[in-house]
């Protein structure tokens, strides 16, 4: 049974979505940059996808630099207030914390980064500056966190770069993908601007790359086109009914709630498909909008989820039930979906199998598949010699630089979903790849 | 811009005002370069001079609550090893940082031996000499550190016998182990010292083995005094450099600060107070060389937040505010304010001020948050309450406004106007208020 109420205004939806890391008060982030012990090497700062220079920048703050702490967090990670609310700090460098073997709590570094980075954000300091301009052009695919991270980057060298988005809004998954209690819309848009205001990010919206003729455009127009196109909609699970208009993907739900907020509507039973932290999402903030019983369905057992355990708990705590080993095989109902059928599963030599005549059906109005994504094979397939591996994810060098050596590309679209502090490194390591495979062919 | 953070120290350039004071962290061209490497602008090379043997057990330091080394102290000697290695090294470390500061320090005791040592090490590049009058363990017991530091007339002579042969700028460094910093400064000045450096480390015991009744650092059931600095000896340091950056006849010689340095604002404070460079030893012995990035990161916040360009634009300015105490306005009114929104009820402002200040919060009896209130009619401003406020910015101290100009005791002097008995209305204190007997004791069962 979900504990939340239904939110009808913006004050009861900010209430049932209150953020999991909310910002820092001074007293808070006092002491808590305090403790920090400055490790040498630090764990933490290896356990950053970007490499952030934690210490430092927790030091910063211990000084009341935090104009520096800022300048430190941003040098390694464009997104640097972003990912301060939205990594799994727990299993990345909360989770190297040393503290941790001392069973003393590890230092909230991810709250102390947005604690710093929302400051100068706030406070508009200039951090940054477009180098000089140097004559060269690139064209960024998607203005997601890969497509910001290798802009702000190429910017900082003087890059001329154009910023191509099929939907309204730049931001990409940031504003249309991470939980609604993860991270606010407006966090989202102040450090969009904070970047846009000091780096000159030229975004051209409501323009999707799409035809072999506009490719062929970039390619004559632009030094490097980068791809940050992410994975595309929720894949197809195949099963029958699924195309009832009450049978949503977790990405489009989720897209649609960070748009509607509180005037988003939620059925009365969901079930979610899924085992993955999509999912969970999925799960966690139907609860939070209201729904009276929602389950979670996932096909192996729990051990095998794919979703980190915090994120499981946290649905859990939302009132969302589990239901493992349910495979659904059907989506019942006539004109809407009234439910689905699911049928038992059992792990035989770790292969999965199902058991005989335990087929059941859970109810429900809403049922939104966590099933993974379907990559962006319509406009990949489009470039001409651009490689993809078995999984249809871009292939790419340590530069980030596909095998059609004009393209860049990072982020999911590279390594097929992953966080995104993830696609942050990966951009601006595709900016450095570029710049300097710009100068090797021009040497 | 990026503001420029180059110093010309009596004539010594670095790239920075961060240099390495005379320690462990300077033992070696190893570290010294590494330290290079990772931003310090200078260092000044552990003491060189006769043959020494250090003991074993060295370090101690006080742990305040879950802060470790608040204060250290050592009972090292300068370092032991050979002569010729460390002139060696030097050469090798300005071969390789030929725009880094690298200054000797160095330690003998006669004239012939300073002379000698001089000539090696001008030889082997440095590019200044710093003279050890402060060590405050072993070296005095052998005539040399602060058994020089504390005696003007013999320290002036060793300066003297130094300046006849020196060819690079020459530092005295002095102990804080004597109560007028001015008479050793004087003379080293008058001696013809090129700069000045302090403080040295303050003569003391770190604590007391409680099982085996021995001082720490612990040598085979024995101990000794040892020289104390790191962040504990901040306030002692400043306000020696503070005597030294006002006097008339000092003021013109640059001045190193040394003492409790590991944060940019405590570097940004001694400049303040006069200093042009900055020496730094405990704070890499906690933290390692890296720290500088630390502290030169916020220099740079700070000049491009003041609008300073150079390290010269704000060296001194706190100067013009320090003062005498009778120069202080006696009008001057400040009340503490609590932010009831940010109160969080632990009271220790009441407890603080109602025993050990001037019973000028109370606790409203029906307040459920426990938020204290303050009695501005007893409030005599002395900022305790705000200072133990765990919160930040909760207590804040307010300025009242005061009829007529600011008047000071030394203008009172001079206009005849002071208090000369306790009767006179004139008098402070003659108005505070006292609570009676009853209050005292109404915790009486």
């Amino acid at each position: 049974m979900s504990e939340y109420k239904k939110p009808n205004t913006t004050e009861e939806f900010e209430k049932n979505f209150s953020q999991k890391k909310p910002l820092m008060n001074p007293t808070e982030a006092y002491f808590e940059s305090s403790r920090c012990l400055t490790c040498y090497d630090a764990p933490c700062i290896q356990a950053c996808p970007t490499g952030i220079d934690i210490p430092l920048f927790i030091k910063q703050i211990q000084t009341k630099n935090l104009t520096g702490s800022a300048r430190t967090i941003y040098s390694s990670n464009w997104l640097g207030n972003a990912c301060g609310t939205i990594c799994p700090t727990g299993v990345l460098c909360e989770g190297a914390c040393v503290y941790n073997h001392q069973d003393v709590p590890p230092i909230q570094i991810g709250r102390l980064q947005n604690y710093a980075t929302s400051m100068a954000i706030k406070q508009e300091k200039r951090l940054f500056t477009a180098g000089q301009d140097n004559g060269r052009k690139v064209a960024i695919i998607g203005s997601g966190p890969a497509g910001i991270a290798c802009a702000c980057e190429l910017r900082t060298m003087g890059y001329s770069v154009d910023i191509y988005e099929a939907k309204s809004k730049p931001s990409g998954l940031t504003l249309h993908g991470i939980a609604a209690y993860k991270i606010t819309n407006e966090e989202v848009t102040e450090e969009l601007d904070f970047l846009t205001n000091q780096l000159g990010l030229n975004f051209i919206c409501n323009h999707a790359i799409e035809s072999k003729e506009q490719l062929l455009s970039l390619e004559s127009t632009y030094d490097a086109i980068f791809l940050g196109v992410g994975i595309g909609p929720t894949r197809s699970l195949a099963l029958e009914g699924e195309e009832k208009e009450n049978v949503v993907g977790a990405v489009e739900f989720i897209e649609e709630l960070r748009e509607k907020q509180e005037s988003m509507s939620i059925g009365k039973k969901v079930v979610v498909i899924g085992g993955g932290n999509t999912a969970m999402d999925a799960a966690s903030q139907s609860a939070r909008l209201g729904a009276e019983k929602v389950t979670l369905a996932y096909r192996r057992d729990k051990e095998s989820m794919g979703a980190y355990d915090f994120e499981y708990k946290l649905a859990i705590s939302a009132g969302v039930d589990s239901l493992f080993r349910a495979q659904p095989v059907a989506i019942v109902g006539d004109e809407k979906a009234t439910g689905v059928e699911f049928v038992q599963t059992e792990s035989i030599d770790g292969k999965l199998g199902y058991k005989a005549d335990s087929e059941f059906i859970v109810e429900a109005d809403l049922i939104i598949k966590a099933t993974g994504q379907a990559k962006c094979l319509p406009l990949l397939n489009l470039i001409d010699q651009l490689d993809l591996d078995q999984r249809n994810k871009i292939i790419v060098n340590e530069n980030f630089q596909c095998t059609n050596p004009q393209y860049f590309a990072g982020g999911d679209a590279v390594n097929g979903g992953a966080e995104v502090v993830n696609a942050a490194f990966e951009g601006k390591q595709a900016a450095l790849g570029i710049e300097a495979w710009l100068n090797n062919k021009q040497s | 811009m990026k503001p420029d953070l180059s110093i010309n120290f009596a004539g010594i350039k670095a790239p920075n005002p961060f240099w390495l004071a005379s320690a462990p962290p300077t033992n070696s061209g190893y570290q010294i370069m590494k330290a290079f490497d990772a931003g310090w602008g200078g260092a000044v090379w552990k003491t060189l001079g006769v043959p020494v043997i250090n003991v074993s057990s060295r370090y101690g330091s006080i742990n305040y609550r879950d802060t470790r080394m608040a204060g250290f102290n050592n009972i090292e000697l300068i370092t032991d090893r050979p002569l010729a290695d460390n002139l060696k090294e030097i050469e090798e470390v300005k071969k390789y940082f030929p725009d880094h500061a690298v200054i000797a320090s160095l330690m003998v005791e006669t004239k012939a031996e300073w002379h000698q040592i001089i000539k090696d090490v001008e030889n082997a590049g440095a590019d200044g000499i710093e003279l050890n009058f402060g060590c405050p363990h072993g070296m005095c017991e052998r005539g040399m550190g602060s058994a020089v530091g504390q005696e003007p007339s013999v320290l002036k002579t060793i300066v003297e016998w130094v300046m006849e042969v020196a060819q690079v700028p020459v530092i005295t460094k002095l102990t804080p182990n004597i109560s007028h910093i001015v008479d050793p400064g004087l003379a080293a000045v008058q001696g013809g010292t090129n700069a000045l450096s302090l403080i040295n480390t303050v003569k003391s015991i770190v604590g007391i083995d409680l099982d085996t009744f021995a001082p720490y650092p612990v040598v085979d059931g024995k101990g000794t005094n040892g020289g104390y600095c790191g962040p504990a000896v901040k306030p002692i340091a400043l306000e020696m450099v503070k005597e030294l950056a006002k006097h008339p006849e000092i003021m013109n010689t640059p001045i190193s600060g040394i003492g409790g340095i590991e944060t940019w604002r405590d570097a940004v404070e001694f400049i303040l107070l006069g200093a042009g460079s900055l020496q730094v030893c405990t704070a890499v012995m906690h933290y390692g060389f890296d720290i500088v990035r630390e502290m030169k990161s916020g220099l740079e916040e700070f000049m491009i937040d003041k609008g300073f360009n150079t390290i010269e634009d704000f060296r001194g300015k706190a100067l013009p505010n320090v003062t005498e105490w009778k120069h202080l306005n006696l009008k001057h009114k400040v009340v503490a304010e609590i932010d009831s929104d940010k109160c969080v009820g632990c009271d220790l402002c009441y407890i603080a001020c109602d025993d050990g200040a001037h019973q000028a919060i109370r606790i409203p009896e029906d307040n459920e948050n426990r938020i204290p209130e303050i009695i501005e009619e007893n409030c005599v401003g002395c900022n305790l309450c705000s200072l133990v406020c765990p919160v930040e910015e909760c207590i804040t101290m307010v300025d009242r406004p005061y009829e007529g100009e600011p008047i000071t005791w030394h203008d009172r002097t001079e206009a005849g106007t002071i208090p000369t008995t306790f009767d006179d209305d004139r008098a402070g204190g003659k108005h505070h208020f006292v609570p009676t007997v009853q209050d005292a004791l109404k915790h009486r069962n």
